[in-house]
């Protein structure tokens, strides 16, 4: 019998309405978007023509959706065997995180019937950056689907296909370490071409490392932060020794990061820049403060133990790195005489592709086997009972 | 007014009072006065006081005492012979010689510090001024002599304002403004060539009305007249605007009435009313632009007489300025209330979650019942 | 438990083989170096002081490419577009100071200035564009778009150095606009459409390198001197005379950001014209030289595969034997 199980329940519960709400309000301003074109919807213009939408949905939601990709690497190329249990949940959040991602990009792209460009060799452009990134997201969210096939498989298949499966797997999860390797640096390679409208303390040169080790990072909060939650949610067996030294590798990562950001700038000449910028200095001492946290809270053995601190530190690391896109793409991007500030519907398209990712890993967990199995018969029986009393 | 001085009026000019009061009317309106200067006006004009004038012609073609000859309102025979006392001036006086010399003189001597001295044409000051003499007497002693006495001065045309045409490079005889030469009066210029004859008659009114001068420009222009360039006024502005313009004299665009700037039209460095107070009292059209041929710039030192017709006026000013964007605008659609008030939202429900599921960790309470979100 | 340190750093070294390169990319060694003018590269010279602020530039603009007017006023009676747009591919701005009393004058002066597409000799819009829909032309150096290859991501306006190509947000079916210097016009023989109709040959058109000579000859000049300048097309016989202005030294495009193929002469700082001092490298140089030093031949993500493949093959040969 498989090691993992579904967790079963009720699909009908408050949170699944009020999700299926947000996402239909999203159906409502995307289908006006498609209509009345992106100026209808969005804020975006000739000044901000990458919005909200680019950067939440596919910078920030791209590098929540790591999970997958960094337990992958520990687990598959580090062969720390002892966090099998966190692989499958991590990839499906990473499955949906980039699946979404990959969706959304063609609300926000404008000419979205020519999208088929983008895998036509005739078309391709060898120097654009945004292709390396667009081939190895849509790869990629290939590759996950594949990886997760024997979630499906141990649901549907027989133990014959199973096997097959399983004698190829390998191939995939070694191609779905690589991509996001390439993409998720190159997602911040894309600033370098934006030259002199991103402010200095953002614009260099390293971007593409500095992004690259924080979307690993963000990967290792992320399933601290959804590990935690799930066992907090549906009563299941702590896997806080896990997490413990995940939260290790958050630590070493965070740190490296700012060294390599405070050196590059100190090298650079801008350190400068860091008291002097107004309202970007703000921006840049709250990215790094909340970057800089966890490594003091996760400095400790003992205190990396608790589950409290695990989450803080995972929680501040992932609004940390967030914030550290939105300004990179956003709020350091500058050209003079323009305002973006994301309008409502964008927002609320936003709100609703998060909407649905929950709502699709509800369902996942509930019917499919991604959950460890690990936990006592006691805790397989208190999960329906838990979603019928949240079933309001 | 009462009725005994437009009575008076009525007798003095030979008018109706109806055509009087429309003249006062029209000249208040050239000056851009305020309503009920018409009738101040009508009160200097009717007053049997008439002020002296003293006219003096040095190096000139005559021209401004000839579009003096055009005006209408009032005509020249009503303007010299009721309203001011020309007590001197070489064109239309019969008398000749040291007759009227003596007559200059007298009336120098008799309304010493209230006349008029109104000057045409440009002053020679080279080899001793020997280029221009009346009875004798160079052209610039006698604007000393007269200046000396005079409660204002008034030059007539572009020669007397800077030297007009006769001092077009290499300007052999030296031929010199008015302002130059006399520095211790108030001195009024009039360019243009010819000067619009409102523009003359509107300062003089305006001094026997008010006692004193209009309000000058930094050349002794009167600012109702050339406080504006003929670019800001011309009827052909809007094909500036758009970018039409007459190629050559006679082509599509020439005829059709596109802008004259590629022809070589000065209206955008040259202060002038002409485009709004018009020529010979004929109608629309009545000025250069208006016919077809680009305005030279005649009122403009430095522009009159001394750019190439053809060659292209520099642009003086930016207005008006709304229909050209700045080079930095303010554009993009900033914070909505919806939008923060969501983007605030989700971001302290967030903060309070994460706080709750915290909190709870920090029971150690990993089965504790309370953390009831999903 | 877990992972000890110093096998977490020895991890962290070998998963960051791309890290590594990219730390490589900075080397100058095998920097991707600006592009070079196309030998028979066409352009335009906008000499701010020429220009008197007409506008028919901006008219001709929107005859040569069928563009409507827009309006930035409440009454839609004049064409008054802020910038350019989607919709508008060039437009006239305004410098004012204070009294703005003087043209071509910094202080209690104003300038006009012309806001179009540079034609980049290295650039950006074609470097980052996913579908090769924007194309420098190898022969005449003018960057034209295809918007028939064009996806409308806007990357290409979200990183132009000089803000110029534009998307139209208000339809359903957008697309992205910028001058392309009338290459149907220039196909047909004629000449750009703003160069035609100039007044003042303030913006004139010609092969660059004749551009470049003709910019310098009139910085060569001393402030004042009388000399002719040329309409529509540099060297043309159509030409009016006029003193030389007190010029700022330095020709805008001759060296920003590579070159570019629009030049510019104006009598007021270019910072103050909306056109910042730029390095000579071009961003598309620098931003090519970490993608080429990661990826060239691809064998830097070949061999981080093989090394991949090996290790998760490894590693998950247990995991078969257990199902």
């Amino acid at each position: 019998m498989s090691k993992y199980a579904p967790l079963g329940g009720s699909l009908i519960t408050r949170t699944t309405v009020i999700a299926g709400t947000l996402v239909a309000i999203m159906a409502g301003l995307v289908l006006y978007r498609f209509v009345f074109g992106l100026g209808a919807v969005t804020h975006m213009s000739n000044g901000y023509p990458w919005g909200l939408w680019i950067v939440y949905d596919v910078m920030i939601g791209t590098a929540f959706a790591c999970g997958g990709y960094a337990m992958a690497l520990v687990v598959y190329v580090f062969n720390k065997g002892e966090y099998h249990p966190l692989v499958r949940p991590a990839l499906l959040a990473s499955m949906f995180g980039y699946t979404l991602g990959g969706v959304s990009v063609i609300f926000d792209i404008g000419r979205y019937w020519n999208a088929w460009h983008l895998v036509t060799p005739g078309y391709a452009n060898p120097t654009s950056v945004m292709l390396e990134v667009a081939l190895c997201i849509m790869a990629y969210v290939l590759v996950m689907w594949i990886e997760f096939t024997p979630v499906f498989a141990e649901k549907w298949a027989n133990a014959e296909t199973k096997r097959k499966i399983n004698k190829v797997l390998f191939v995939f999860i070694a191609v779905g370490v690589l991509l996001p390797t390439m993409h998720q640096s190159s997602l911040g390679g894309m600033m370098v071409a934006y030259g002199y409208w991103i402010h200095p303390l953002w614009q260099t040169d390293l971007v593409p490392l500095l992004y690259l080790i924080s979307a690993l990072a963000m990967g290792y909060s992320i399933v601290v932060f959804e590990a935690t939650l799930v066992t907090s949610v549906y009563k299941r067996p702590s896997e806080g020794h896990l997490l413990a030294s995940i939260s290790t590798y958050i630590l070493w990562l965070l740190v490296a990061y700012l060294v390599i950001r405070w050196a590059d700038i100190a090298v650079q000449g801008k350190l400068g820049l860091v008291a002097t910028s107004g309202r970007l200095s703000v921006m840049f001492l709250l990215e790094n403060l909340l970057l800089g946290l966890p490594v003091l809270l996760l400095a400790g053995a003992a205190r990396r133990a608790k589950a409290q601190i695990q989450f803080i530190s995972a929680v501040c690391m992932l609004a940390g790195a967030g914030l550290y896109r939105i300004d990179g793409y956003l709020v350091a991007y500058n050209r003079p005489g323009w305002h973006y500030f994301p309008s409502l519907g964008e927002v609320m398209v936003t709100v609703g592709i998060i909407a649905f990712e929950v709502l699709a890993y509800i369902v996942f967990v509930k019917r499919l086997p991604v959950l460890h199995a690990a936990a006592s018969p006691k805790d397989n029986q208190r999960a329906p009972h838990l979603a019928a009393t949240t079933n309001k | 007014m009462n009725d005994d001085i437009l009575n008076a009026i009525e007798k003095k000019l030979g008018v109706s009072r109806r055509s009087f009061l429309q003249l006062c009317a029209a000249m208040a309106a050239t000056m851009g006065l305020p309503k009920g200067a018409e009738a101040a006006i009508a009160q200097a004009i009717a007053s049997p006081q008439r002020p002296p004038v003293i006219w003096l012609h040095f190096q000139e073609c005559t021209g401004c005492t000839e579009t003096l000859l055009r005006a209408e309102h009032p005509t020249l025979d009503k303007l010299i012979l009721d309203i001011i006392s020309l007590d001197y001036h070489e064109t239309l006086f019969a008398a000749a010689g040291h007759q009227i010399e003596a007559a200059r003189k007298a009336s120098m001597t008799a309304n010493k510090g209230k006349y008029l001295l109104v000057v045409e044409g440009a002053t020679p000051m080279k080899d001793g001024g020997i280029y221009c003499k009346i009875g004798g007497q160079t052209a610039h002693d006698l604007l000393v002599e007269c200046a000396a006495d005079a409660a204002a001065i008034v030059a007539i045309g572009s020669c007397a304002a800077w030297g007009g045409m006769p001092s077009t490079s290499p300007n052999p005889t030296g031929s010199t403004g008015v302002p130059v030469l006399i520095k211790d009066k108030p001195v009024v210029t009039i360019p243009g060539c010819p000067p619009n004859p409102y523009n003359f008659l509107s300062t003089v009114v305006h001094f026997l009305t008010f006692k004193k001068l209009p309000d000058l420009d930094d050349k002794g222009r009167p600012k109702f007249a050339y406080g504006r360039l003929v670019h800001e006024n011309c009827e052909r502005r809007a094909h500036f605007d758009a970018g039409r313009f007459a190629q050559e004299f006679g082509d599509e665009g020439h005829r059709k009435g596109y802008c004259l700037y590629k022809l070589g039209c000065k209206g955008p460095e040259t202060y002038a009313n002409c485009p709004s107070i018009l020529f010979g009292d004929v109608g629309s059209g009545s000025w250069p632009v208006g016919t077809g041929h680009p305005c030279i710039g005649c009122t403009e030192q430095g522009v009159g007489f001394q750019k190439p017709i053809h060659a292209l006026a520099e642009v003086k000013s930016v207005v008006p300025p709304a229909s050209y964007p700045r080079i930095v605008e303010e554009q993009g659609e900033g914070m909505t209330f919806g939008s923060a008030a969501a983007l605030a939202g989700i971001a302290g429900l967030a903060a309070g979650a994460g706080a709750t599921i915290a909190r709870n960790l920090g029971k150690g309470g990993r089965d504790d019942h309370s953390a009831g979100k999903e | 438990m877990g992972l000890s340190r110093r096998n977490f750093l020895k991890g962290a070294a070998a998963g960051g083989a791309v890290a590594a390169c990219a730390a490589t990319a900075t080397a100058p060694a095998d920097a991707r170096e600006n592009k070079a003018l196309p030998p028979k590269a066409v352009g335009l010279l906008y000499d701010s002081t020429l220009c008197v602020g007409c506008k028919a530039c901006v008219v001709a603009c929107r005859e040569a490419n069928g563009t409507h007017p827009e309006f930035s006023a409440d009454e839609k009676l004049w064409d008054s577009p802020l910038d350019i747009s989607g919709y508008t591919l060039n437009v006239i701005k305004v410098y004012a100071d204070g009294t703005a009393d003087h043209k071509d004058q910094e202080k209690d002066g104003f300038a006009f200035v012309k806001k179009s597409c540079m034609h980049c000799v290295d650039p950006s819009c074609v470097s980052v564009c996913p579908v090769s829909a924007m194309q420098k032309d190898p022969e005449t150096g003018i960057v034209r778009h295809d918007p028939s290859a064009c996806i409308g991501c806007r990357y290409c306006v979200a990183a132009c150095p000089f803000g110029v190509p534009r998307f139209s947000w208000d339809t359903p079916f957008p697309r992205i606009r910028k001058c392309e210097l009338c290459s149907p016009r220039q196909a047909e023989g004629k000449i750009p459409a703003c160069a035609e109709v100039c007044p003042t040959g303030a913006t004139l058109f010609g092969p660059v390198a004749a551009l470049r000579d003709e910019a310098g000859r009139r910085q060569g000049l001393a402030a004042g001197q009388v000399t002719t300048f040329a309409r529509k097309t540099v060297g043309s016989s159509d030409v009016h005379e006029k003193a030389i202005p007190t010029y700022v030294p330095h020709i805008y495009g001759s060296t920003e950001m590579g070159g570019t193929q629009l030049l510019m002469l104006a009598g007021v700082p270019f910072e103050k014209l909306g056109y910042p001092p730029l390095r000579d490298r071009s961003y598309a140089a620098e931003s090519e030289t970490i993608q080429e030093s990661l990826y060239k031949g691809m064998v830097g993500p070949v061999v981080l595969l093989g090394g991949l493949l090996y290790a998760v093959h490894k590693h998950t040969k247990n995991d078969h034997e257990e199902d």
